[in-house]
């Protein structure tokens, strides 16, 4: 039997980033082959390489055994090569039947619409995966496993041969996901090829057939999953990664905690009865999978969602937090993930950006005092060694690094007491990444409390002095010396603790 | 070569309609109508001052010309009920603040789309002063005129007065805070959100100033003439979006200057008598000003394209 859809040697570089350097992996019909990795490790590149999304640079394609021309989103769907991803994309305000069919119907926009065979069609396919509901509901109306069924039923009706799912389950509550797991196997056994990506190990364990781990861009191995230990699939996803360098001794115990969580919860967020503490001049880390509720602690603790119940301590006082204003007013500076967007304005000059959330202390009595300003800046751009051709060039026309180093001048300028870095050398290179470390740490020696959020294992063990992983908004375990990267994994994934029962 | 700026590519553009005027048309530079002229565009650039400064915060309010004929009549409503101009003066202006102030609290906190928010109250704002007047002009006592002083002297004061205003707006801008939260909160309001910049208190502060200043408008309007037209300041809205857009203000929000647009105004309201003087038919005069809207357009595309 030959695969539907082989991958051999796949590569795939964006700029100076690789995110795929070789990867093979073959889908079978009738077979579920699960996908693992770590956040970066380059799933999502993978799959939009399948999907045609992407080009790869090179590798082979095969489909049916046969070499073929590297997809386009329109040939990949034409080849039967379908995805259905954890936030279903589906119209909400049209019918079930009518997100099921409109891509399987020849689009001339003036051809009329044959709402009979439409909702027949439909129904077929509901019956096939087994869903409950008419096919005259509105989407707005499902829940999310109904609107996953609706794409896998669309998927089915296009003829897809091969259907690879991104963590379908990973928001689904377990009698939901266990339910979804059938109709996966359901697919399978009528002879589809499934490519299952999930975190979750034990989901794996029960319906895949063969696994392939994914890391640094690289399929590390393809196995059965059958015999394979839990263990055995941590220390491959890990791999022998080395810290990049020693972490700081830790600051003393003596002084108290700056910062103190109690219970907090913000159900907007997904944070559940959170509680932690950190200590002036101590990097803590946040580890956790993407989702898992880091990024969303950092957007309670600044205001921007605040917290519904739970208290939070600032040298042993408890403050309200509720607007960014408020935070900065605290001494708490947040560096967020997806600089291009809201950590900089790009437009705008470095010297503009770097002061900007200083400007009441800047500049009292309303005006602008441009000495000042261009004082302070070329400060910082002497001080973060920020590589601009002046205080007045725009931040976009620097490098990321750069970019990044004059956010987080813009942060310092606030003079803060806790610092927290949400992917702090997401998107930089080599060299401004290391630069970025040695700031950090030199920050912490200061007295900074930092709350370090990285993806980046090797970044996060490297420079936190404790860590806390976080799953499901909530803080699973926490270490007070650096752990292991497996150990850290392992926390992330949910594998170790008992899981409860729904 | 670096692209010219906005507001050196108009002045240029200026200086040629000026100078083939000069060569074809001398009597353009006749002084007593051109000073005429200046003075009935003098309220319409303190109106486009407003007009920018929501526009800088990626808003728009098609409003103004009806919050310019409300504020018009009820001056003139309260000066024929000889209110002394001490008190009517302020007056008008609180109104003029009350009506931005309300599109903004409907804009910035109730986060309603303000095309939607000021079409309504331009509707609503029209009408009511319809119902007012039931299109009756209003006379007004001749005092308020030229503010007592003689015609010219009074022109030069209204040309002045916008001018000093406009400078002072132009430099508020650039140089207080004020200024430099409305240009980022125009680019990017999540990231001035958090940088600690209150998107919404800022464009519920914007309309609120476009309000009062285009009260002042109306104020520098009335007193041009002997009576009040309800129907004056239709179509105020789309000549100060035209004045901003050719002037170089991004219509997405935190880009270009205010004398950009200054000089946009100067450039319309050049075009027009311009054409009378070089003997074109007035019919055109609309689609030249359509057409340097297009051009100012599609060269902010260009410029903002290649970064």
């Amino acid at each position: 039997m030959s695969a539907v859809l082989e991958l051999r040697s796949i590569t795939k570089s964006f700029g100076p980033v690789r995110a795929l350097r070789g990867v093979s992996i073959a889908l079978f019909p009738g077979q579920i082959h699960a996908l693992l990795g770590e956040n970066g490790a380059g799933k999502s590149t993978l799959i939009k390489v399948m999907t045609g999304a992407h080009q790869p640079d090179s590798g082979e394609l095969l489909l049916d055994g046969k070499p073929s021309q590297p997809l386009s989103p329109v040939s990949a769907r034409a080849k039967g090569i379908a995805c259905i991803y954890q936030q279903p994309a589906l119209f909400p305000d049209l019918s079930v039947a009518e997100n099921i069919c409109l891509a399987l119907e020849p689009h001339s926009a003036l051809s009329r619409v044959r709402w009979k065979n439409r909702l027949q069609t439909a129904t077929s396919l509901l019956r096939r995966i087994g869903a409950q509901f008419s096919p005259e509901t509105e989407v707005r109306a499902l829940s999310m496993p109904e609107q996953q069924l609706v794409e896998i039923a669309r998927a089915l009706g296009s003829g897809a041969r091969v259907v690879i799912m991104d963590e379908p389950t990973a928001s689904l509550p377990e009698q939901e996901a266990n339910r979804l797991l059938e109709i996966v196997r359901e697919l399978a056994s009528q002879g589809v090829a499934v490519l299952y990506i999930s975190h979750r190990l034990e989901e794996i364990a029960a319906i895949a057939s063969h696994v392939t781990v994914l890391r640094d861009g690289e399929s590390i191995a393809t196995l059965p999953m059958e015999g394979v230990t839990h263990d055995q699939l941590v220390e491959l996803m890990v791999g022998r990664k080395v810290a990049a360098s020693a972490p700081l001794p830790a600051p003393s115990t003596a002084s108290g905690p700056l910062l103190e969580l109690q219970n907090l919860t913000c159900t907007a967020a997904g944070i559940r009865n959170l509680s932690l503490q950190i200590r002036p001049g101590e990097i803590l880390g946040l580890g956790g999978l993407v989702g898992a509720g880091r990024t969303e602690l950092a957007r309670v603790l600044f205001g921007i969602t605040p917290a519904d119940s739970g208290s939070i301590l600032l040298e042993n006082h408890p403050v309200q937090i509720r607007s960014p204003r408020d935070a900065i007013g605290h001494g708490i500076a947040y560096l967020p993930e997806d600089r291009r967007r809201h950590g900089v304005i790009l437009p705008m000059p470095v010297e503009h950006n770097m002061t900007m959330a200083v400007q009441p202390r800047l500049f009292p009595w309303t005006w602008i005092r441009r000495n000042r300003e261009r004082s302070m800046a070329n400060q910082f751009i002497e001080s973060l060694a920020v590589k601009t051709s002046g205080p007045e060039a725009p931040v976009g026309s620097l490098s990321g690094g750069n970019q990044q180093k004059v956010a987080l001048a813009r942060w310092l300028a606030t003079r803060p007491r806790l610092l927290i870095l949400d992917e702090p050398t997401q998107g930089v290179d080599i060299g401004a990444k290391s630069e970025i470390h040695s700031l950090i740490r030199k920050l912490a020696s200061e007295g900074l409390a930092v709350l370090l959020i990285s993806s980046e294992l090797p970044e996060l063990l490297a420079l936190s002095h404790r860590v806390a992983v976080l799953r499901g908004g909530e803080i699973v375990r926490s270490f007070d010396a650096p752990p292991t990267p497996q150990q850290v994994l392992q926390a992330a994934l949910g594998y170790g603790e008992k899981r409860e029962v729904a | 070569m670096k692209p010219l700026s906005r507001e050196a590519s108009l002045v240029m553009v200026l200086g040629v309609l000026l100078a083939v005027l000069g060569f074809a048309a001398p009597a353009f530079f006749s002084p007593q109508p051109l000073l005429s002229r200046l003075s009935m565009e003098a309220p319409c650039l303190v109106a486009t001052c407003g007009m920018v400064a929501v526009m800088l915060v990626r808003q728009i309010d098609i409003s103004v010309g009806s919050q310019f004929a409300l504020c018009s009549v009820l001056a003139g409503t309260l000066a024929s009920k000889n209110l002394p101009t001490s008190l009517l003066v302020p007056t008008v202006l609180l109104a003029g603040t009350v009506l931005g102030g309300f599109n903004g609290w409907l804009v910035a906190i109730l986060r309603l789309p303000s095309i939607v928010v000021t079409l309504a109250t331009m509707v609503i704002l029209r009408e009511t002063v319809r119902w007012h007047q039931q299109g009756a002009l209003l006379n007004l006592p001749a005092d308020l005129q030229w503010f007592g002083l003689s015609q010219s002297a009074g022109q030069w004061t209204l040309i002045a007065a916008a001018l000093l205003l406009t400078g002072i707006l132009a430099w508020a801008l650039q140089n207080l805070r004020a200024g430099r939260c409305l240009y980022a909160v125009g680019s990017d309001p999540e990231a001035a959100r958090l940088a600690g910049i209150s998107p919404s208190t800022t464009k519920a502060l914007t309309f609120l100033l476009c309000g009062l200043l285009t009260a002042a408008a109306a104020l520098m309007n009335l007193v041009q003439s002997p009576q009040v037209d309800p129907k004056s300041g239709t179509g105020l809205e789309l000549k100060t979006v035209a004045a901003a857009v050719v002037g170089g203000i991004a219509i997405s929000g935190g880009r270009g200057r205010l004398w950009g647009a200054a000089l946009g105004l100067l450039l319309l309201a050049t075009i027009s008598p311009a054409l009378t003087y070089l003997h074109v038919e007035a019919y055109w005069e609309k689609a030249v000003q359509g057409a340097v809207i297009l051009l100012a357009v599609i060269l902010d595309r260009k410029s903002s394209a290649t970064p």
